[in-house]
């Protein structure tokens, strides 16, 4: 199968977001699609699938043109999308929502045994075996949610698979699963669009890779004939400095001490001491207790043993509220429900934390108020027409930014981050690098879970590995190597894969 | 046209609404544009006005309160029956309010301390607070107080022209947009309705906007209690009975989301007086009152009806 998007273009309202874009995918290929937040690739992803309709240009499957109107009109085709945002139904069941609209029938009625089945044949060959068919989806971690929006195209035995980012969630033993998976969908002759801001990735499994920058389409490579430093530059249109900016902060007076941390269940005995100007990396698998940790730091979970003490001052926090007026700052994993009112403009949410700083007596002023956002966007360089926009509008990585300012202007003593870059690209992230050493050197203590080892190695002074709900050990990031964390996480035995996971390096371009 | 320029019509569009209808009126009807039947349509509307504010906020929370109607039955009794005791009007209208807010505070307090479904727990004090209306009144009005005071809060006029209960609306329309626009407290009802969980991670006192909104909702049912006991002179056991449909009605004809995080205050009063031209422009064309319910039922699902066609 030969799909080729031609000149396509799209606005909305007043803005351009793809301009006469060309994009070409063969069967039997893998093809990453990168750029910058907000360069367009999830709209052009969105027309491929039929959620958009294109002002301008055309389709064309194995020569003939093809208008694609709807989402059926897509799934007819056999093209299936695993969209950027999660989009699961969280009271339905993980196995009503794989099936959602075809459900398995039998005299007219729902056969839940068939379904169950299905579902659970779906997900082993994900690797998810620990996710229970029956499970309510809202109440999975966003990596397992993941899991089942990746089943969920599975399902539909597509010949083009679009993925648009979806091992922004995944911790690597997932991402292992699912590249298998991908590369037997290729030897079967489907096509692949993979979108990831993650270099590595792209260069250990795709073919080729085009580029779009501010929606206009810059090039196609090979994979096998270019590199990390062109690809950057594609993106960028300049030249990036360091991927993962030096910090030059000495650790200063211990902050934060958690002593024998336990929670209803997840996570026991958690010991670690953070410092003025230090970051703490946490890693481990998924479902291994990381995220839990700071729901408990900041009351979101009840404590049920241990002591946390700040700055010597022991701590009793039950819930956000009372953990910000101490000076801690979260930002979570999930943006969208725990991070950002969608429905609210830029300017809204980056304030909402901090909103009484622009108050005298409950009344806000606007001006102070929009003073303080035009600072945070210029400083966290978020990208949006306007700060009056619904947040909803803006790309994901730029959403992310928005969760960032609403922390950052506190400024915190403690800052838990949980997957700070989610789907954020490579300037972005060299940017909330940036932040997160500035804030280190002005002395805040930082605790960063990331399933992105290479992130993890390179941002943290130390590193404390997660085992299933336990402390496999922590570990000084300048002797910790992917193998060696990979090895602690999964509670010993070496993973085959990190022997060709490809170096931490600087990518200078 | 340009996102924010189709934001603008459609956030118009219930105002467009009522100058159509207006307009209709005026032509079919000559009674309708006068002076005076202008202001009765707005003494009428100050009722549904009131407990219509109070919704909006109950409403932009994601919640629903009703319990508005029992609420002004019992603390209009409570008022009446202090009057008749003797009391200082004053005092007893103060109390009566102060009654409402209390009965408001208390389906906060169950919604957010009991976690119970604001739709099940305001269904629930609207049959116990209508039973004590009946209770207290023994079932029949009560009356037989008199006091110029009193009187002035629901037939006076002030500089002889405006009616005191739409100086009153007025008035209340200009605090609760303030509130909603400029206030921490108006931002965070908007960022409860639109994201409970970010904004409770975010710091904001989630239970504590639940408690202030559900009670300032019971306070403005008590006030238009006050209105409407002071024009009939009496407190009936049955006051103010079925007047939460027309206050949902008007906060959602204004463009107000059921889903809540969305909405304005504009809107509602936009929707009450939509509501209110309607009943009196049918009572002008001396439509039977059988009729009058189906048209009123027709234009507000034809309201809603463009209102989803416009946000597609
Ligand atoms: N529904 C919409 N209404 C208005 N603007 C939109 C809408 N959807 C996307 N945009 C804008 O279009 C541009 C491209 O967005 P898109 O989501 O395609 O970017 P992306 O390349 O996928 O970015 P990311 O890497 O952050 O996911 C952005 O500037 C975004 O703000
Ligand atoms: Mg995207």
């Amino acid at each position: 199968m030969h799909v080729s998007l031609r000149g396509i273009s799209k606005s909305f309202g007043p803005v351009h977001v793809l301009q006469d874009v060309d994009f070409n995918i063969l069967g039997g290929e893998i093809h990453a699609l990168m750029g910058e937040n907000g360069a367009g690739k999830s709209t052009l992803m969105k027309i491929l699938s039929g959620v958009y309709r294109a002002d301008k240009g055309e389709i064309v499957i194995d020569g003939q043109a093809t208008p694609i109107t709807s989402t059926q009109d897509a799934e007819r085709l056999g093209i299936a999308i695993i969209h950027q945002e999660l989009n699961l139904i969280p009271q339905l069941s993980v196995m009503e929502n794989l099936f959602l609209g075809r459900e398995p029938r039998r005299f007219g009625v729902i056969d839940s045994k068939a379904m169950r089945t299905a579902a659970r044949t779906y997900l082993q060959a994900l690797g998810a075996d620990r996710i229970d068919p029956e499970a309510e989806a809202g109440l999975l971690s966003i990596g397992q949610q993941q899991m089942v929006e990746i089943a969920k195209a599975l399902a539909l035995n597509a010949k083009v698979l679009v993925m648009d980012e979806p091992t922004a969630a995944l911790t690597d033993r997932e991402i292992e699963t699912l590249f298998g998976i991908m590369q037997q969908l290729k030897a079967q002759g489907v096509a692949i669009v993979y979108v990831s801001h993650r270099m590595e990735e792209i260069f250990r499994i795709c073919d080729k890779i085009s580029v779009l920058r501010d929606g206009h389409f810059v090039g196609e490579r090979v994979i096998a004939q270019t590199s990390f430093d062109e690809v950057v530059k594609l993106m960028v249109g300049r030249e990036l400095g360091d991927r993962f900016p030096k910090r030059d902060a000495t650790p200063g007076a211990v902050r934060l001490v958690v002593k024998d941390l336990a929670d209803a269940g997840n996570i026991s005995k958690i010991n670690f001491e953070v410092r003025a100007g230090e970051v703490l990396g946490v890693a481990g698998l998924m479902g291994a207790g990381r995220s839990e940790i700071l729901k408990t730091l900041f009351g979101i979970n009840p404590r049920t043993a241990g002591t946390v003490t700040l700055d010597g001052q022991p701590l009793h926090i039950r819930d956000a509220v009372a953990a910000i007026a101490h000076g801690l700052a979260f930002v979570t994993e999930d943006r969208k429900g725990q991070g950002l009112v969608l429905g609210m403009s830029v300017r809204e949410n980056a304030t909402l934390v901090h909103l009484n700083r622009y108050a005298h007596l409950g009344v806000v002023s606007s001006k102070a108020e929009t003073t303080a956002v035009a600072k945070l966007i210029e400083q966290l360089r978020i990208r949006t027409r306007d700060a009056e926009l619904d947040v909803k509008s803006l790309s994901g990585g730029n959403q992310q930014k928005v969760v960032f300012a609403k922390w950052l202007a506190l400024p915190p003593k403690v800052l838990l981050l949980d997957e700070p870059t989610r789907g954020v690209d490579v300037g972005g992230k060299a940017e909330i690098y940036h932040i997160i050493n500035q804030l280190a050197a002005a002395g805040v203590a930082i605790v960063m879970v990331s399933s992105e080892l290479p992130e993890v190695l390179a941002m943290s002074d130390r590193i404390l590995v997660m085992h299933q709900g336990h402390q496999a050990g922590i570990f000084d990031a300048k002797d910790a190597t992917q193998e060696t964390i990979m090895t602690a996480a999964t509670g010993g035995q070496t993973a085959a894969f990190t022997a060709d996971a490809p170096p931490v390096e600087n990518v200078t371009a | 046209m340009t996102p924010q320029q189709k934001a603008t019509l459609q956030k118009l569009g219930p105002f467009i609404a009522l100058l159509l209808v207006a307009t209709g009126l005026a032509i079919m009807s000559p009674d309708f544009l006068t002076v005076g039947n202008l202001l009765t349509v707005m003494r009428q509307v100050s009722i549904n006005a009131l407990i219509a504010f109070g919704m909006t906020l109950v409403i932009l929370l994601g919640g629903i309160d009703l319990s508005v109607g029992s609420i002004l039955g019992l603390s209009a009794i409570s008022s009446a029956s202090l009057m008749a005791a003797g009391f200082n009007p004053v005092f007893a209208t103060a109390a009566g309010v102060v009654a409402g807010a209390a009965m408001g505070l208390f389906n906060g307090l169950v919604i957010s301390k009991g976690k119970v479904a604001p739709f099940i727990a305001t269904l629930a004090t609207m049959t116990v607070l209508r039973g004590l209306c009946m209770v207290f009144s023994h079932g029949s009005p009560i009356a037989g107080f008199s006091s110029d005071f009193f009187s002035m809060l629901g037939g006076g006029y002030v500089a002889g022209l405006i009616p005191v209960p739409v100086v009153g609306m007025l008035v209340m329309f200009a605090v609760f947009w303030f509130v909603l626009k400029k206030t921490v407290f108006g931002r965070h009802v908007y960022a409860v309705g639109g994201n409970e969980e970010s904004a409770r991670l975010s710091g904001v006192k989630v239970d504590r906007i639940k408690l202030w909104v559900y009670t300032l909702s019971g306070a403005m049912s008590a006030l238009a209690g006050v209105v409407l006991t002071s024009r009939l002179n009496s407190a009936q056991p049955n006051a103010g009975a079925g007047y939460e449909l027309d206050a949902i009605a008007a906060v959602v004809l204004g463009g107000t989301s059921l889903t809540g995080g969305r909405g304005w205050i504009f809107g509602t009063l936009v929707g009450a007086l939509l509501i209110g031209v309607l009943n009196n422009g049918l009572n002008l064309l001396e439509v039977s009152s059988f009729y009058q319910q189906v048209i009123k039922g027709a234009v507000i699902l034809l309201a809603v009806l463009i209102d989803r066609g416009n946000k597609k």
